[in-house]
């Protein structure tokens, strides 16, 4: 019998294209997003700081399937059908989320194809009101501050401090400049203005630069952040 | 016939006689030690604790990489491949972990099986036995810093089929600490009291260990008050503000006993008449002279237990092997919290009030006055090194005003920037303006591949001693017992100006300069709690590194350059002078960024899978 090359690769090409079929595991599908809310009002926080972790029983060792929060409090997890139990872990956030006293609880999630749930928080602080101004090339915000959490959980403010960056990442790690002021120091928590130094010039003659407040918590890691805004300034 | 006979019975014989033997196959083998052969020759036995000294675990160690020391924005890596130390934004929750219960296993069996031994003399067993609780106390201190509390397992553990009986839970934080001041209290005795046992086991090491490890309980009571959200609530991580005095009385006694001679007698080094190669001194002198280090990992010249160190960091232009060189550069930020010999802080003085800048004969003038240990410590520009001086010149600014940094210097043939740079991103070379000096061997050939050093590194110094010293009785409010252990050091490093008073900052900042690149930094930031205050992830200006020096809280995120240009300007007063410039590199982008999930390292997944009993750290 006389073998023919084209034969030859053909088999191949049919071996190969059939175990591909076989061998490869199939990718988890299943969108599970969501954001931290209050009262409908999304959460914003800095990236990759806070955790969201889910965990999944019955599957030998036990871990965590480990998601972050997006600065405008989103997230999103691909995963496989079946049951979870999600968790922000003690102490993150600047919010107070399905605890009692220090620790919290699990919340059970059924995943069955796409889905979005968010997450419902009580932040201890909220900057309402957030509004911008480019005097020049300094940034200047005015906004108040809303105190949530006024139980025995209250907590102080430690400080506030508008943050300016040139992307979209605005935060104490992403910053051209910032203008911070103490808690203490704060009278009117109603109207507080912030205003930074005038901004270097940015490669590339950027007419635009992004702003957000974010407060520190006293004994909260997290800051929490007003929304992400864009502010055009002078050349 | 017969002979088929004879045969038949020989034969029978032969099988016979050969079975008798059953012994005959069973022989000892010749490359493993039985057990109680093992322990029954006080020169195999030393075979074996060496193996354990050997595996001690360190921050920062000779043998474990110049990169060990590179971190915490004290310096800067000239290499670009490890440019991520300046790049990220954060360490992971991993980073820093240590779980090796493999080695408190081989320990926990080291002892028993001392302890078993009915071959060795009575003085040999007990040291031997002391250096294997040495040893296990000494990486329970190591793992409870990085860790908190964990697991404290005291015996070999054995498997019998109940995998339930050998899952422990871990310890409270101040039970391992107990657990290490008990233990090295228990065999301080059996050590010998000699301060030229430096290598393996002293009774004024087990004195240093216990003085820092009940110091560093003691402030993590104390100051772990200020996180409040670093803590367990079983006490695994965090220790009860209640017991801090406790802590801080047993790490003053234990510094007091060295100090008062109990160990033998040990001293600050004081051999050279220059105080900065006094200090450099310290690190490369073995010899008996030296009474100030109390417990270090040698290293011998000639055998496998060699390191690199000096390879790595060698000055470039002084180099032994090539560009293999420079790696460790000290920044400006560790060069400017050396004090003034007034005992003031002050920035490096680059300009003067208007703002112009101030021009220097010799460069190393822009650091005259200062404290001794700045030159012993760190390489500055100028400096010699194995009998010539090094050339740091970052370019040089001409009568236009303009720095010019390439072509050469004008009229000469020389290149602008010197052999040892700066330049940024120009890797090996210095590119902070400064080499680091401390373990540097002066000694030729240390320099080579083939022949590498054997500076010691010490893990226990006597200053350190004097300092914890200083700590715990300032904290108990025995404050001119404290000037006295803090004044003695700072003395023989020039500042013979005593201190009348005492703070904490300025305790934070002794131990900053006198301890830095030993493996302190970390450790000292985590129990003062100043971890994240001081690497808050904040990005730094050249205006705020130059202000609040010498502040416990100021924020030290990014490495800072200090580069000399020499002026050029025929005619003018200032020609052939040299002015200063504080840079930031290129690549310094990132800001060390300190989580609260950082101050106790994770626990990974697997661990807590194969013992539930684990809880998982806090903030993670």
């Amino acid at each position: 019998m006389k073998l023919k090359f084209h034969y030859i690769i053909l088999i191949a090409l049919t071996v190969m294209a059939v175990s591909c079929k076989k061998d490869t595991l199939e990718a988890p599908k299943s969108k599970l997003t969501g954001r931290l809310v209050y009262n409908g009002q999304a959460i914003n926080v800095e990236q990759n700081r806070v955790p969201i972790e889910l965990y999944q029983k019955g599957f030998g060792l036990v871990g965590d399937i480990n998601g972050t929060a997006a600065q405008d409090g989103s997230y999103s997890f691909l995963l496989f059908d079946g049951n979870y139990q999600l968790i922000i872990p003690n102490n993150q956030g600047p919010f107070r989320w399905n605890q009692t006293g220090n620790s919290r609880d699990t919340l059970n999630v059924t995943v069955n194809g796409d889905q979005t749930l968010d997450l419902e928080v009580t932040p201890f602080y909220l900057i309402t009101n957030a509004q911008y101004s480019a005097n020049g090339r300094a940034i200047s915000a005015t906004f108040g501050i809303d105190q949530i959490i006024t139980d025995a959980n209250a907590r102080d403010i430690e400080s506030v401090t508008l943050f300016v960056n040139k992307t979209q990442f605005v935060s104490g790690r992403d910053n051209l400049k910032s203008a911070s002021v103490a808690g203490s120091a704060i009278t009117n928590p109603a109207s507080v203005t912030l205003t930074t130094d005038a901004l270097d010039p940015i490669v590339g003659n950027q007419n635009y630069v992004f702003a957000r407040v974010g407060l520190k918590i006293a004994n909260v890691e997290d800051l929490i952040f007003s929304p992400l805004q864009k502010v055009t300034i002078g050349n | 016939m017969k002979k088929i006979f004879i045969m038949t019975m020989s034969a029978a014989l032969l099988i016979t006689g050969s079975c008798k033997d059953n012994n005959y196959l069973d022989i000892d083998p010749r490359d493993v030690v039985p057990t109680d052969r093992m322990f029954s020759d006080p020169a195999l036995v030393l075979s074996v604790v060496a193996d354990l000294y050997q595996r001690q675990l360190d921050f920062s160690g000779l043998d474990n990489g110049w990169a060990s020391f590179v971190d915490f924005s004290e310096a800067f890596p000239s290499e670009n491949g490890s440019s991520f130390f300046v790049q990220r934004t954060n360490w992971g929750f991993g980073e820093w972990n240590t779980w090796d219960y493999a080695y408190i296993r081989d320990m926990n069996l080291f002892i028993e099986r001392a302890t078993a031994s009915t071959e060795l003399n009575a003085a040999d067993k007990r040291r031997f036995i002391a250096e294997g609780r040495f040893l296990r106390a000494a990486y329970y201190f190591e793992m409870v810093k990085r860790m908190g509390g964990v697991p404290i397992i005291t015996s070999s553990l054995t498997y019998d089929g109940d995998v339930l009986t050998l899952r422990k839970p871990r310890a409270k934080e101040s039970e391992v600490y107990d657990f290490v001041i008990s233990e090295l209290t228990a065999i301080k005795g059996d050590l010998p009291a000699n301060p030229d046992t430096k290598s393996r086991a002293s009774r004024g090491a087990a004195f240093a260990m216990m003085s820092r490890a009940a110091l560093y309980a003691g402030s993590i009571a104390k100051y772990g008050a200020t996180t409040p959200t670093v803590t367990l609530p079983g006490d695994e991580v965090g220790i009860p503000a209640s017991l801090a005095n406790g802590y801080y009385q047993q790490s003053l006694a234990a510094a007091d006993s060295i100090i008062e001679g109990k160990a033998g007698s040990y001293s600050l080094y004081r051999s050279l008449p220059n105080l900065s190669d006094n200090f450099a001194a310290i690190f490369t002198d073995k010899s008996s002279v030296n009474r100030e280090s109390i417990f270090i990992e040698d290293f011998r010249v000639g055998t496998n237990k060699v390191h690199s160190f000096t390879v790595n960091n060698q000055p470039y232009s002084r180099s032994e092997e090539g560009a293999d060189a420079g790696r460790l550069n000290p920044s400006l930020n560790i060069v400017q919290s050396f004090e003034l010999l007034d005992n003031t802080y002050a920035p490096i003085p680059t300009v003067d009030g208007s703002g112009n800048p101030i021009y220097y004969t010799n460069q190393q003038d822009i650091f005259a006055g200062r404290d001794a240990r700045l030159a012993g410590t760190v390489m500055l520009p100028g400096s010699i090194f194995k009998g010539a001086a090094i050339d740091i010149r970052a370019g040089y600014q001409n009568a236009a005003g303009d720095i010019v940094t390439n072509g050469n210097l004008p009229g000469t043939s020389t290149p602008s920037i010197g052999l040892d740079g700066p330049s940024d991103g120009l890797e090996f070379r210095t590119q902070t303006g400064f080499y680091i000096r401390k373990y540097l061997d002066p000694v030729t050939g240390s320099g080579r591949r083939g022949r590498r050093s054997d500076v010691a590194f010490i893990r226990y110094r006597y200053a350190e001693v004097l300092l914890n010293g200083a700590e715990a009785a300032f904290e108990l409010g025995q404050t001119s017992k404290a000037l006295g252990y803090i004044n003695q050091v700072r003395s023989r490093a020039g500042l013979t100006t005593a201190l009348t008073t005492l703070t904490f900052d300025k305790i934070v900042h002794e131990r900053r300069v006198e301890l830095v690149f030993e493996g302190h930094t970390l450790y000292d930031m985590k129990r003062w709690r100043l971890a994240h205050v001081v690497w808050d992830g904040g990005i730094m200006t050249v205006a705020q590194l130059k202000a609040n020096i010498g502040s416990a809280t100021k924020r030290n995120t990014q490495p800072f350059s200090l580069w000399p240009y020499l002026y050029q300007n025929p005619g003018n007063a200032n020609h052939g002078k040299w002015m200063f410039r504080e840079v930031k590199l290129s690549r310094v982008t990132g800001a060390n960024t300190f989580q609260m999930g950082n101050y106790y390292s994770e626990i990974n997944n697997n661990i807590i899978s194969r013992n539930p009993e684990i809880v998982r750290q806090p903030n993670q």
